[in-house]
């Protein structure tokens, strides 16, 4: 199914771009077998993700942990730690 | 009433303090916190990046948050995104309540809770150079002690 990805701030750099839409494999589980499955067909991505203690991730506009599932999600946000205020 | 508002224009205290005391009927008291951009060590602009959506979302969680633990008669929240200059507000709390001591301290909430809970990134620039803030331990203690107590 299509996941819409939105990637901020240094991340978003990173990458190259500010989102994509995806279709990860079933065996895709939770944010972080996306950031390896990302990362394993962009070297953009997988320099991007690459220290995983500096991402945060937002599924359906919520915090998540980077173990969560992402089954029947429609969009997911990959970030640094906030910094508002 | 609860009023969340991210903006990229400058945000007018005085206007949102006399809406927060015009709407917050039977208030004893209105307190209220305002964060500007500092100038220290060289930064010449800041720039606020923000999750359309989610970070008005959140807001609203954490204003809705403190309405409930503190009785509050009204929340204002209001964040500024996009590029500014120091000395320039970028973030604007006030808490209305029958008396001080709840106003106060639910603004300390809103102001702490925000830091650590609304999707929203800062990058300094010191003339061509631009760096992206990192997390402050500090912030994260002063967000984790309220949901301690």
């Amino acid at each position: 199914m299509a996941v819409e990805m939105l990637y901020f701030a240094w991340v978003r750099e990173a990458v190259g771009r500010g989102g994509e839409t995806i279709e990860p494999p079933a065996e895709v589980v939770t944010v972080a077998d996306l950031l390896d499955w990302l990362g394993g067909h962009s070297r953009p991505h997988a320099a991007a993700f690459a220290d995983r203690g500096r991402l945060r991730a937002a599924v359906d506009q919520r915090f998540a942990p980077l173990d969560a599932p992402i089954a029947g999600a429609r969009e997911i946000a990959i970030f640094p730690p906030v910094t508002g205020g | 009433m609860i009023r969340v508002v991210v903006q990229p224009e400058p945000i007018d205290t005085a206007a949102e303090l006399a809406l927060a005391e015009a709407e917050a009927g039977g208030a004893g008291a209105v307190a209220s916190f305002t964060g500007l951009v500092r100038a220290d060590d060289g930064v010449t602009a800041l720039e606020l990046e923000h999750y359309p959506g989610m970070t008005e979302a959140a807001l609203r969680h954490l204003a809705n948050e403190a309405v409930e633990r503190w009785a509050l008669l009204g929340a204002t929240v209001v964040h500024r995104v996009g590029r500014m200059t120091p000395g320039e507000r970028v973030v604007f709390v006030a808490a209305a309540a029958s008396h001080r001591a709840a106003a106060l301290e639910a603004c300390a909430y809103l102001i702490d809770r925000l830091k650590t809970d609304a999707p929203f990134w800062k990058r300094e620039l010191r003339g061509d150079a631009a760096r992206w803030v990192e997390t402050r331990e500090g912030d994260i203690a002063a967000s984790a002690r309220w949901l301690a107590e």
